[in-house]
Parts: C-alpha cells; structure tokens; sequence
C-alpha cells in the first residue's frame, strides 16, 4: 500500500523528459548542421564544457560565495540543524552542510555537485519570517533539489544551450568567411541564427528549471507531509518578494549571461523563490498531495 | 535513490525494514553482560503526522488497538520538531513484550501506507549509575545506534556511546556512518 500512496506525477515526468530530448535534440542537430559544413569546432566545444564543468564543480562554493553565506555548526543553530537531520534520516539521504546568509531577504537555496558535496542554505530573513514548519517545508524542497542533483541536471542542461549557440555562431561565421562570400549577408545569417538558437535553449532551459522546481515541491510535500505548510511559506515570501526589488540577486545578470552564468544564477544556483512557476501552479499542486494525503486507504 | 529517479526529478519515499527490531533483546542480554545497562522498559516510536484524515484516522486504530490488550495504555506526545511520538511502557524485565508492542505499532503505520513517515524507534537502557542510553533503529537505514544524552543538557555522552557500540555490534547492525547518528533531545522513550 506504500507504493500506491506514493504515486509520480506522470504529466510532469513526461513534460520534463519532453523539454530535456528537445535541448539535447536542438544541440545534436547543430552539432550535426557544422560536421556537415566541415568545420574543426572541438577547440570551442572544450572550452564550453570545462566551463561548464568549473561551474558544476565549484558550485557550492561560488553559490556561498555570491550570497555571502556562511555555514553554521550544530552548536550555531541547533534548530535548524536538527530538523535538517530528521529530514535526511527520514529520506534516507546524506546530511548536507548547512548555511546561513545574512540577508533580510527571505529565500533559501541548496547547491553542490553532488548528494555528499552540497550545501543548504537559508537567509536569517527566511528564519524570521516563517514559523517552524514553513521552514521545514522549505528545508524539504531544497533537499529535493539536492537528492534530484538538480545542480548537475541544470548545469549541463544550460552549458547544452550555450554550446548550441557557440558552436552555431562560431561555426557558421569562420566557415562563411573563409568562403569568399558576400561578407555582409553572412555576418546577418550568423548573427541571426545564434540569437534564435540561444533563445530557445534559453526558453527550454527554463522550462526545465520550473519543472524541477515543481518535483521539489511535490517531493518535499510527501517527505513531510505537510503540503500546507510548504504551500503558506511560498504564499509569505512570495508576497514579500513582490515588494521587495530583485536587484540583489539580478543585478549580475548582464555579466553572467556573457560567462555562460545563466548556471550560475538561475538554474545550478537553484534561488527557490525567484524560480518561476508561478505562485497559483505551485499551491494547486500542493493542494492536490495535500488532498492526497488526506484521502482514506 | 536511483540515477534514473534523479534525473526525472522524483525521490521515492524510502520504506521502512521493521523486522530487525527484534534484535533488541538478543543485545539487551550483551548490554547488561558487558556495560551494566539494563532496559528501562520503556520504548518510543517516532513518526511524522501527515495532515489529513487519512493518518488520524490510522493514528486512532492504533491506539485503540494497543489499549485493548489491557496492558499501560500507550501515550502520545509530539516534540518541537513536530514529530509524534507513541510511548509504550512494559515492565523492565518483559523486554520481549516491549519490543513486540514496538513493532505492532510499527506494523499497523506501515499496512495503513504510512512506512516513508516512520523516523525511528527507540528502546531506551539505563545503568545503576543513572546513565541513560537510548538503542535507536532507523527504519530507513535498517540500522541501530545508540544515543546517550547527558542528563539535564544538549550534549551527548560519547564514550558511552561508542562503548555501547562495541558491544552490541555482533548482535544489530550498527550504524557505520556517525554522521546519522541523529540527536534525539527530548525523547520520552529517556527520563
């Protein structure tokens, strides 16, 4: 009877699966479209992984880095630690280390590139805001993300995208200039072409993160089984986000766009609240596991 | 969790093993032999509560179901986690039926599909000296360890810890990663 208590959200499944063959497909037929073109891009290709491989690796430092998070010891915050022991124990999961930003802004993240390598994280706004459930509800979703390696699954979801548009407009631009052709209208062609490309896998990039997001959710929700107290912390910190300029958290974003940080910002750097499906999607979902929970066996 | 479940975003709620529960009273004999330490006959269970019908409803058959034998009615307490904890209460030599009560307990979460929401269980010893230890199983884990809180403080006792490890390590399995061996403050399965 467990296992039926327990059941995925197909929908969602097959959404997410949709959106990560469509980014793996949208880089293979690049990738296809330039060997056919004849051109030597495996310089470029190396460059854009190990980027991207610096990224998944340093994750949890950077992450800390950016929001000047420091970890805290058990004596520190013997509240928080203990329910984050009695989650993992509860999902049999390593224990992550535990961090504190000093922000008044409430918002947590987890990051790292693996289950034993990662970190959780929560602003002292976070803490003061929410009461003890809704800061375990929101301490179950952020171990989501980590038993989900959502970090690893976004990065090399993001570095595709990046990959895709480099190798597009890279490629097509050092193979139409060496062929003696109307210089201009190939610089057009390029230039079009790699903007459409980085869109897209800018677009199912997202798509990805929000769906990743909505399994955090879920998962969190059934871990405590609490889905009510998940969904009122998302209601008070999302009424307080909208208040509250977001420029602390995107003012980098011209910059990372340019490194290849969308990673960094948005997806490997899972910022739960400004994360996008919106408010009224998450509640439904959580009403439902809550409606789940709730019926007789 | 598998590579596969990670990477399409789902975690299965990890099921509880109950049955080396039972392994308690083998080690109680081990216990006393080589440490002193006798059960107090007092044992926990501790679980999350969903909200929801579905669970209180489950959580009244047990108690019902444990009040009937005519035996110490069993009591419920929740902690500041918001964890629930049934407390069973035998006399200090009937370990077996102790251990038993435990698992029924156990048994009937489990078949009303509520196994993911078990934490742990805990048969708490005590020696002549007043120390206190706690023989905690972790469902998930099907693994035992000890907790030793060193009374009237938040600070644990691991010499006796590691002490009662060595002992009973022929007779349960014994946690081997230390970072799982969870701090139970509060537990009312310990004075």
């Amino acid at each position: 009877m467990a296992h039926t208590r327990f059941r995925n959200d197909r929908g969602l499944t097959a959404r997410m699966a949709l959106v990560g063959f469509l980014l793996v497909a949208l880089y293979l037929a690049v990738v296809a479209a330039l060997i056919a073109y004849g051109l030597p891009t495996v310089f470029v290709v190396l460059i854009a992984v190990g980027v991207g491989w610096g990224q998944w690796y340093f994750s949890d430092s950077v992450a800390m880095k950016a929001m000047r998070a420091r970890e805290v010891t058990p004596e520190q915050a013997p509240e928080l630690h203990g329910v984050v022991d009695r989650l993992c124990a509860l999902a049999d999961m390593p224990k992550p280390r535990v961090a504190v930003a000093d922000t008044d802004i409430p918002n947590a993240f987890a990051t790292g590139r693996s289950p034993s390598h990662s970190v959780v994280c929560v602003t002292t706004g976070l803490l003061r805001r929410l009461d003890a459930e809704e800061v375990e509800g929101v301490l179950g979703h952020e171990l989501a993300h980590v038993a989900h390696r959502d970090v690893s699954v976004m990065t090399v979801a993001s570095t595709l995208g990046v990959l895709a548009g480099l190798i597009m407009r890279w490629g097509l631009y050092f193979g139409g200039g060496g062929r003696d052709r109307n210089n201009a209208m190939v610089f057009l062609a390029v230039w079009v072409a790699s903007i459409a490309v980085y869109l897209i896998s800018f677009l199912l990039t997202r798509a990805l993160s929000r769906y990743r997001e909505l399994s955090a959710d879920r998962s969190a929700a059934y871990l405590t089984g609490r889905p009510s107290s998940l969904a009122s912390a998302l209601t008070k910190i999302s009424g307080d986000m909208a208040r509250i300029p977001t420029r602390d958290l995107r003012q980098a974003e011209p910059v990372s766009a340019f490194l290849f940080a969308p990673a960094l910002n948005k997806q490997s750097f899972t910022a739960l609240f400004s994360s996008h499906p919106s408010l009224d999607v998450r509640l439904e979902q959580l009403a439902k596991v809550s409606a789940d929970l709730g019926r007789q066996v | 969790m598998g590579l596969f479940d990670s990477l399409l975003g789902r975690s299965r709620p990890a099921k509880a093993d109950l049955d080396a529960l039972f392994g308690v009273t083998q080690a109680a004999f081990t216990l006393e032999a080589s440490i002193g330490l006798r059960p107090t006959g007092v044992g926990a269970v501790c679980y999350r509560a969903n909200e929801g019908a579905a669970f209180a409803t489950a959580q009244a058959d047990l108690q019902q179901l444990l009040d009937a034998d005519g035996g110490p009615a069993v009591e419920t307490s929740t902690d500041s986690y918001g964890f629930t904890w049934l407390v069973c209460r035998q006399p200090a030599d009937a370990l077996s039926d102790l251990v038993t009560e435990l698992h029924a307990v156990n048994q009937t979460l489990q078949d009303n599909g509520f196994g993911p929401s078990l934490l742990c269980s805990v048969v708490g010893f005590a020696a002549p000296d007043g120390r206190q230890v706690g023989v905690v199983y972790l469902y998930k884990r099907g693994t035992f360890y000890p907790f030793a809180p060193v009374p009237g403080s938040e600070h644990r006792d691991n010499a006796l810890e590691l002490q009662v490890r060595g002992a009973v390590g022929a007779d349960l399995r014994i946690e081997n990663d230390l970072h799982r061996w969870l701090a139970l403050w509060g537990t009312p399965a310990l004075d």
